[in-house]
């Protein structure tokens, strides 16, 4: 399967979508607040519905943003809904949810998205010094 | 002559507003066009300048995110644009003010008053909503609203509030018959 990689820049995500069997890695990280929010992640979104059709035995996407806006924040719930729809579907599916350590609000944001999906989360810390 | 009355007028227009803004607490004022370059453009000067103090990084983050949704705010609702139809890029006016206590952002745009009805119902929901409800209204809204064509998600007054803990402050100045001028002040506390 096709590989995305996306390079971050100062409003949009580093994105790494990879699933190859050997090696899969599946990263959004960085800043988003696209001037277009849909036609950024459409691409991302088309590529799940791809993926889906034949994943992994075990899906694990990491998410580690340091800051979205409220745009973003509704097309990061429809990546997740996708997530939802593959767990459901009987496959293994785990978010790691990443948050600076002093980022409350990142924090509460990922527990946020863990009520409202019915997908695995983990919550990871780190720190940013 | 009228040259002259121009340059004379422009002379007491900046002498004005250098005067208001030191006798003020506004550091940073912007009128016009607001494109998806300059709501970059201000966040990112707006957190370079922010880190340079004892801000907490939590703070920081406030301010950056308010200062984002209320840019975007006037870039998709202003009813006031340079290109007329189009549906980004509307103007108006961006403040910044920082006090002892607090920094407070503003921003003024044109709506049209048969929108204030619906608007400020909005802003009394959110207004009234203790965090447990504010948090439900986010869910619903995350969960169930659409994504305008203007790529709103409906959910930046609600962010603003529950980022900041504080009220949106509010008023419709009159403008014409069809259009009103409205004021929004979202305040961050420095010191919680």
């Amino acid at each position: 399967m096709r590989v995305i990689k996306i390079e971050g820049t100062d409003d949009t995500p580093q994105v790494t979508l990879d699933a190859n069997p050997e090696n899969p890695f599946m990263e959004i990280s960085g800043r988003s607040l696209p001037e277009d929010v849909v036609s950024f992640y459409d691409p991302i979104l088309e590529w799940l519905d791809e993926y889906a059709e034949n994943p992994l035995e075990k899906t694990v996407l990491n998410i580690k943003l340091e800051y979205f806006n409220t745009a973003s924040s509704k097309l990061l719930l429809d990546i997740l809904l996708k997530l939802e729809d593959l767990h459901q579907a009987g496959h293994e599916v785990l978010v790691r949810w990443h948050y600076p350590d002093d980022d409350e609000d990142m924090e509460e944001a990922g527990e946020e998205y863990e009520d409202i999906v019915e997908v695995p989360f983990e919550q990871v810390s780190y720190s940013i010094d | 002559m009228e040259e002259t009355s121009q340059v004379n007028e422009n002379l007491d227009f900046v002498f004005d507003f250098y005067k208001i803004m030191r006798s003020s607490n506004v550091t940073f004022a912007y009128e016009g066009e607001i494109t998806h370059e300059i709501t970059k453009a201000f966040s990112s000067l707006a957190e370079s300048h922010i880190a340079l103090t004892n801000e907490s990084n939590a703070l920081q983050k406030r301010v950056f995110h308010v200062m984002v949704e209320s840019l975007q705010n006037i870039s998709k609702h202003s009813v006031e644009r340079k290109i007329p139809g189009s549906i980004i890029d509307g103007q108006g006016i961006f403040l910044v003010a920082k006090t002892e206590q607090e920094y407070n952002i503003t921003t003024g745009n044109v709506v049209l008053k048969e929108n204030i009805p619906a608007l400020k119902e909005h802003i009394e929901n959110i207004n009234s909503a203790d965090k447990k409800v504010l948090k439900d209204l986010y869910k619903e809204k995350i969960k169930f609203g659409k994504l305008s064509y203007k790529g709103g998600a409906g959910l930046g007054f609600i962010d603003m509030v529950r980022k900041t803990g504080e009220k949106l402050i509010y008023t419709f100045l009159d403008l014409n018959d069809k259009k009103s001028y409205f004021v929004l002040t979202s305040t961050i506390f420095r010191t919680k």
